[in-house]
């Protein structure tokens, strides 16, 4: 009785010590982890100024006239940015809508039609193709896919289009097999898992009971597809859409392959031409003296405003699915 | 009565159509894919040798294989890979622990999903700004850093969602017998989480594993064996970038070899990340 009232003061004494201990800890272990979370701000913020500083002196030198003059010669050091950006623009462009109507038809047949056995792999598949490297699609497109354009499909266009006005400006020129067009189907083929995987995965958020009463009063398949589940899905595949096109403007190693870097902007499609990131890609390491430099860094910050934008409406969208279906 | 029965027809004739057009756009989207690892296999395999793991990558018109720009790929991956995860998995138990229903989370997560799709070679000319500038050179460790900086988001995401996941009672239990926060953080809900806190670090070397663009003007390349630090040194995907745009033949074979090898390897790391997230499912 007496020893255990001689020992309790210390072992009070060591329980306020092990507290205070404990106490200390976890607060320098939840100083840490606030710290790591504030890192990521910190490097997307770091990102903004250090691409900022670099091209200080390129859009100080040409002002507003580097987004609007076509002209890029390292020789007389004039910079502007309107052909990388008409090359990037046109080119996610036509891959979006490549890669739109064949993703959406994916999703439809893996959620409708696919027989259930074959769906999880298929889904797997599609999974595993959004993480194959770009640089992977880059040489295919190169050895494969520019000589085959090159020899059949382009010569083949031109002979047909080649009296129509308008269409034939659109497919004119020498057939190079490299240019804006194979670009675009490259980069179509490279989002396409991601516009599939996005559109299956809102497709499955849909509720059954949707499903079945439009059913249950006789609809087609097709039908409770147009009528309900795209209807009802529309922000989430706007928002997948969005996250294709954030990736296809940023994508550098496969168009860098294909896309023939020639700075002019050309109404055939057949061109060669040039993106922002395949301009970097191929110029940077290169480029003599300071302007040249920072024209580049500018370059990299147009694309970085462009697809921060694109990246945040996506996000937002698919932010408004996930309240919905978690309310 | 006739009217029903065409109105019937015209919509069965619709819907048989349009199924059709999507079955039409899987066998394109598959055949398509198929096609690319198709030419990929035969193309690199081809080249495939005991060579290419042991012997540098040669002068232009010379036989070699790819042993440094592998060496170069590994040590990169390793070093952005021992300092990004920790970064991430601490931002990450942030999001799902400590600060779960803080404002703060919800701007680390919004922020943090648009460096996951932001484009690389940004992030490659950041690094370049921030280290190469003021180094005056190219360097290894600029790309690990650079490789690094994509490494956070990936583990960020997949930190905070198997956080998530964790049922509250098992926190609530640890807490009940006197454990503090963080003891019931490291051995409560890291544990019921590792392997998904492990899939989000294979995911993310299976990302770095394949990227070109954030190298190029980071660690350049070198045509030699290197192990410094401080030089620039050879990668896979930088080499392959390389050998793939030159006139060579030796070279254009050995990028279709390389462009296997990172194929293989990113395939390989997912499906063992998939796997592990898929038993955990089925428990």
């Amino acid at each position: 009785m007496s020893a255990v009232q001689e020992a309790l003061p210390a072992v009070r004494g060591s329980r306020d010590a092990i507290v205070r201990r404990f106490a200390l800890t976890d607060a320098i272990f939840h100083g840490m982890t606030r710290a790591a979370a504030i890192l990521v701000l910190v490097l997307l913020g770091g990102v903004a100024i250090s691409l900022f500083a670099g091209s200080w002196q390129a859009l100080s030198t040409f002002g507003f006239s580097f987004l609007t003059s076509e002209s890029w010669n390292p020789v007389t050091e004039k910079f502007g940015a309107l052909a990388p950006i008409y090359g990037t623009i046109v080119t996610s462009a036509i891959a979006i809508l490549i890669a739109v109507p064949l993703g959406i038809g994916i999703a439809i047949f893996l959620t409708e039609l696919c027989p259930r056995p074959l769906r999880r792999p298929i889904g797997m598949a599609v999974e595993l193709l959004a993480g194959i490297p770009s640089i992977i699609y880059g040489i295919w497109g190169l050895f494969v896919l520019a000589p085959f354009l090159q020899t059949t499909i382009q010569p083949f266009i031109i002979s047909v289009f080649h009296g129509i006005p308008g269409l034939n400006s659109l497919f004119a020129g020498p057939p190079y097999g490299i240019g804006l067009l194979t670009s675009s189907l490259i980069l179509a083929i490279m989002v396409l898992p991601f516009i599939t995987s996005i559109t299956k995965d809102v497709f499955d958020t849909v509720p059954p009971v949707l499903k079945e009463s439009a059913y249950g009063i006789g609809c087609t398949t097709w039908e409770v597809t147009r009528r309900v589940v795209i209807p009802y899905t529309r922000i989430g595949i706007m928002g997948g859409v969005m996250l294709g096109l954030g990736r296809a403007l940023g994508e550098t190693m496969a168009v860098t392959f294909v896309i023939g870097n020639a700075h002019r902007i050309s109404t055939s499609l057949f061109a060669p031409a040039t993106t922002i990131s395949a301009t970097i890609a191929n110029e940077f390491t290169e480029a003599v003296g300071d302007l040249y430099t920072s024209s580049l860094v500018a370059l990299g910050l147009i694309l970085f405003v462009i697809t921060f934008l694109i990246l945040a409406i996506a996000r937002y969208m698919l932010m408004r699915i996930d309240a919905r279906t978690g309310a | 009565m006739s009217t029903a029965s065409s109105l019937h027809t015209r919509r069965k004739t619709r819907n048989s159509v349009m199924m059709t057009l999507c079955v039409v756009a899987a066998g394109i989207g598959l055949a398509w894919l198929a096609l690319i690892l198709g030419a990929l296999v035969y193309k690199g395999a081809a080249g495939l040798s005991f060579d290419v793991f042991t012997q540098m990558t040669p002068p232009p018109g010379d036989a070699g294989g790819l042993l440094n720009a592998i060496y170069g790929s590994v040590v990169m991956t390793v070093i952005a890979v021992i300092v990004g995860t920790p970064i991430g998995v601490l931002a990450g138990t942030y999001m799902a622990e400590y600060g779960r229903f803080s404002k703060l989370t919800t701007v680390v997560r919004f922020i943090n999903d648009i460096l996951l799709s932001a484009p690389s070679i940004i992030i490659g000319l950041f690094v370049y700004e921030l280290m190469v500038r003021p180094m005056g050179h190219f360097s290894a460790i600029a790309g690990a850093v650079a490789l690094a900086i994509l490494v956070i988001p990936v583990v960020v995401r997949t930190t905070e969602d198997m956080l998530n996941l964790v049922p509250n009672a098992l926190r609530e239990a640890g807490t009940a017998i006197g454990a503090p926060r963080w003891v019931v953080i490291k051995s409560v809900a890291y544990r019921a989480a590792l392997s998904g806190i492990v899939t989000g670090i294979l995911l993310s070397i299976a990302r770095i594993s394949g990227e070109t663009a954030p190298l190029l003007f980071t660690a350049l390349n070198n045509q030699f064996w290197s192990s410094n630090l401080n030089a620039p040194m050879a990668s896979l995907p930088v080499t392959i970038f390389q050998f793939a745009l030159s006139p060579y033949e030796e070279w254009q074979q050995l990028a279709w070899t390389g462009a296997l090898i990172i194929t293989l390897t990113v395939l390989a790391l997912s499906i063992v990340a998939r796997s592990l997230t898929g038993r955990r499912e089925d428990k």
